[in-house]
């Protein structure tokens, strides 16, 4: 009986979930025949399953539902604002109460009894109007899918990376025993058993946004109408798929900030007039996957953010001084709102739930390993960009050691990781505090092992001063970059990471603990709250330290591995996007792979030629003008890249070789990869040279095969009549050489021929002599491309 | 590395149940609520873990999950356990956290059925804190331990 109670709660909640946006849709088109029948449906299940379950209060809601939803569907009824909002109450009501099932609670009942008055009020005197044709119903897709508690998956999870560990213990025997081969190869095959397995499992803990998404229509409507503001939203990307736990961990930060776009964002419908905007306010949240990261941006058209104003409140708040503020650039004036202490009075008396302060939104997205970012234009709107990694449980990290203790730090963070030895590095100590001065760029300096009081590892290399052997460069999320020295970095690994028991965490430092390969426990650092507990100044940070000063430069690059296994990266200004192409999508004609894209044809590339259509991954490549894919095996992270390489020595697709975090990355390069994008493309406008052609254009062939050469070759023709000028004359064999040239515009003459033999006329071209045909053309009038 | 060492049944009935387990700490022998205990574990090697309270001895990995280590006669106000070597500890499940209490040694698991009495004795400090009652077993009184309160040690206090 408990547990069907449970299943009972469950499929309510996702019902509810699933029907939200059906709401609102149906409130908007009460005359919507596919949302009413939505709705229907749910009360229909939710007092089918009361009636067996013994729960009078909700078979009496949903069955006073149920009879109102059925007279509107026979026509007996006119929904109007008032009726959609007693079915609206009912719908919330039934939430509720079974939430309170679930948790052993109770609500008074006299609500029961209004809402259900509320339902059979007669109707408010509505316009006669006829009904009109109720459009099909969309037939609903038969979900093949299990119910599973996420117990049962979590346990899936830790056994299966007991097995990991169990196989890479057993993995370091075999090495140490010298197994003979065939135990090797048995080992192997268990071992790719395992990989399999562990990518299974974590894929069924992936589950799409749109579980968040669907709930957010009607949280807009709500939020809408209590602010008494017009708001129309517009969701894209729901099919983004996240561990569910951290799609628990985003609900919270993405509605805060979607309330706080329409509460603070979005002007009240007469204000909106008055500036010239539509009367309703649109916001948009979109999700997409990019590389390890999830983005999920919302606009919307707003008043914008006014980045003095926010400076002038925490300059009163006493967050940062005036002379700080008056150092501060658009962009950091604006993250001032994620200054704690900056909050409304409203956020701060509301402690729970909704009501938190933009500072609890960028902690909770940055304790999963994200980053908020904002942007924004007064008057214009805002755009708020929550980054946060695919999965909670699965981190990429860098393995440090400091004194004797281990510590385990993520990738995200990290900049760049510099050696002290040799002089690159300066250490210098400004009134208590250490900087280190890297390229020119002074950064705060961290002792990781003296903040932890831990004494420096034996033997590590240093002065007397003590200088940290290995810089890591930080950029804690919205903060600015500082220096963690440590005595060693191991390791690059990807660390399944837990909650730390909460005495641990009650000092700030650790975002959890991890298990790495070597089976020994160690803690995931959180670069934020080292600054924090070092005094790193996290937002108003040093002008020195903004990116323009830098002397050395870097450009943004995207890393990737390519089909031929080889780590590449390309300059991300060429990069237009990242796509996953289905095989069906490329297609072998005209003598190369093409891929199908958003209705064009593109040339698709490769670092070694494709001979058959297989699905893959394709960088979509454009220099504004012409795009192109390039194929990958996989993308990865976007990194700064020292803009000075190592050269190729001769040209191709690679331009040269950058070391990126120790490994070589070979760049490619935009050049050629464009020269030999736009030879297989027509020729884009811009670039076609107006060719007037005086040529016999009565001939067939002139017409039909001469002209679409030159035409290839990047030329726009326009056929000329004799006495106008013109660029080049083409004489056919026997045309009147006195076409050739009329007086006043002397024009240059090719002479075809038909005969491939040159017998009487030497300077004459065989007319199916392509390449002495353009050649000719080229030289003759310049323009146009080989 | 670690092995279990003996299981119990697992129980997460919130209410005290009458299986306790019988441990000797700081030389005294006191009973466990057996309710928010996995199993009995011997563990070697401590990763230490600074800046944390100085009960946290840090941590030990159980198969694939992490244990959070807590020197019980640091908790109680008695000093510190040696931390090194092979050592006993009593794993328990606290509001969803794994820790590993270290004890000299787990005797016995008995059921002990009378409800456990007030404590009416003048105890340190440190014991009047971890201890939530008194219970009879072979003829001896002994003190009842709350496992939650060790976790929390001193500064809970």
């Amino acid at each position: 009986m408990d547990d069907l109670l449970q299943d009972f709660i469950a499929e309510t909640r996702e019902m509810l979930e699933a029907i939200a946006g059906e709401i609102v849709a149906w409130e908007a088109d009460p005359s919507d025949r596919a949302r009413l029948d939505g709705i229907f449906r749910f009360v229909h299940t939710v007092k089918g399953s009361c009636g067996f379950l013994d729960l009078p209060r909700l078979a009496r809601l949903s069955h006073a539902a149920e009879d109102v939803l059925g007279e509107l569907r026979a026509g007996e009824r006119i929904a109007d604002t008032r009726l959609v909002n007693a079915v609206l109450g009912v719908v919330d009501r039934i939430g509720a109460l079974a939430e309170a099932i679930g948790a052993g609670t109770s609500l008074p009942d006299a609500e029961d009894h209004r809402l259900i008055a509320a339902l059979h009020a007669p109707p408010a005197a509505a316009p006669d109007t006829p009904p009109e044709f109720p459009p099909e119903p969309q037939a609903r897709a038969v979900a093949r899918t299990v119910r599973l508690p996420i117990d049962l998956l979590d346990r899936m999870m830790g056994s299966v990376s007991d097995m990991v560990l169990a196989r890479n213990e057993l993995a370091r025997r075999l090495r140490e025993a010298d197994a003979g081969t065939p135990l090797e190869t048995a080992f192997e095959r268990l071992s790719t058993c395992v990989a399999e397995m562990r990518d299974a499992i974590t894929r069924t803990r992936m589950q799409r946004i749109d579980s968040v998404l669907s709930t957010l229509p009607r949280l807009v409507r709500d939020v809408a109408g209590e602010t008494g503001k017009l708001v129309s939203l517009a969701l894209e990307g729901g099919d983004v798929e996240l561990d569910r736990e951290m799609i628990e961990m985003i609900r919270d930060p993405l509605i805060h900030v979607l309330r706080n776009a329409i509460d603070h964002g979005i002007e009240p419908p007469e204000e909106r007039r008055r500036l010239g905007k539509p009367a309703t306010g649109r916001v948009r949240v979109e999700a997409r996957q990019a590389g390890n990261h999830i983005l999920i941006l919302i606009y919307d058209d707003g008043r914008g953010i006014d980045g003095d104003r926010v400076a002038a409140k925490a300059v009163a708040s006493g967050i940062i001084t005036a002379a700080q503020a008056g150092t501060l650039d658009r962009r950091r004036k604006m993250e001032l709102i994620f200054a704690p202490g900056l909050s409304t009075a409203e956020t701060v008396t509301t402690l729970s739930g909704r009501g938190v302060g933009m500072d609890v939104v960028r902690a909770n997205v940055e304790r999963i390993g994200g980053q908020v970012e904002v942007d924004s234009r007064p008057g214009r709107g805002s755009r708020m960009t929550l980054r946060v990694p695919l999965t909670l449980s699965i981190i990429p990290a860098l393995t440090l050691g400091a004194g004797d203790c281990h510590f385990a730090m993520p990738r995200a963070a990290i900049e760049e990781i510099v050696g002290t030895a040799g002089d690159r590095v300066r250490i210098e100590t400004l009134g208590g505090s250490e900087t280190a001065t890297i390229r020119g760029r002074r950064l705060p300096l961290v002792r990781l092992g003296a903040l932890m009081g831990l004494g420096e590892a034996e033997g590590a290399p240093g002065d007397a001063a003590g200088v940290p052997p290995i810089l890591m460069l930080l950029r804690p999320a919205g903060g600015s970059v500082f220096a963690l020295g440590v005595d060693a970095v191991y390791d690059h690994e990807e660390l399944v990471v837990k909650p730390a028991a909460p005495a641990m965490m009650a000092c700030g430092l650790y975002a959890g603990t991890a298990l790495p390969d070597n089976g020994q426990p160690m803690l995931l650092l959180d670069p934020g709250g080292i600054a924090r507990a070092a005094g790193v100044p996290l937002l108003p940070g040093d002008p020195e330290a903004a990116p323009d000063d830098v002397p050395v430069e870097t450009v943004p690059a995207l890393l990737f591995r390519d089909t031929d296994g080889t780590a590449r990266g390309v300059r991300l200004a060429v990069v237009e996007r990242v796509i996953e192409a289905p095989a069906a999508a490329l297609v072998l004609r005209a003598g190369m792979m093409r891929l199908i894209h958003g209705g064009a044809l593109l040339p698709l590339l490769a670092c070694r030629p494709l001979d058959t259509p297989c699905a893959t991954t394709v960088l979509l490549l454009t220099d504004g003008v012409t795009p192109f894919g390039y194929a990958i095996a996989s993308p990865g992270d976007i990194r700064e890249i020292d803009a000075a390489m190592m050269p190729a020595p001769s040209p191709g697709p690679v331009a040269g070789v950058v070391l990126v975090e120790g490994e070589a990355v070979e760049l490619l390069d935009p050049f050629w990869l464009f020269a030999e994008a736009a030879r297989a493309v027509p020729v884009p406008a811009g670039a076609v040279v107006a060719l007037a052609l005086r040529a016999d254009q009565t001939d067939p062939w002139t017409r039909e095969v001469l002209r679409p050469l030159i035409e290839t070759a990047g030329y726009d023709v326009r056929f000329v009549a004799a006495g106008e000028p013109a660029d080049l004359v083409i004489a056919c064999e026997g045309a009147e050489p006195a076409v050739a040239a009329p007086s006043g515009c002397p024009a240059p003459v090719l002479r075809l021929r038909s005969g491939i033999d040159p017998d009487d006329d030497p300077e004459s071209i065989w007319r199916y002599d392509r390449e002495a045909l353009l050649g000719a053309v080229r030289r003759r009038i310049g323009g146009g491309r080989a | 590395m670690t092995a279990a060492t003996m299981s119990l049944p697992a129980t997460h009935c919130p209410t005290m149940t009458a299986l306790h387990l019988i441990v000797r700490i700081a030389g005294q022998q006191v009973a466990l609520p057996a309710g928010p205990v996995d199993s009995v574990i011997r563990i070697d090697t401590i990763s230490p873990v600074p800046c944390v309270p100085s009960h946290i001895a840090g941590l030990v990995a159980l198969r694939s999950r992490v244990l959070t280590i807590v020197d019980c006669l640091d908790s109680l106000g008695l000093g510190r356990s040696l931390r090194t070597g092979v050592q006993c500890a009593v794993a328990v499940t606290i509001d969803g956290h794994r820790y590993g209490l270290l004890v000299d040694a787990v005797l016995d698991v008995v059921t002990i059925a009378e409800a456990p009495r007030p404590v009416d004795l003048a105890l340190s400090p440190g014991w009047a804190r971890a201890a939530c009652g008194l219970v009879e077993h072979d003829g001896a009184a002994l003190l009842l331990l709350d496992p939650a309160a060790l976790v929390a040690g001193p500064a809970a206090a």
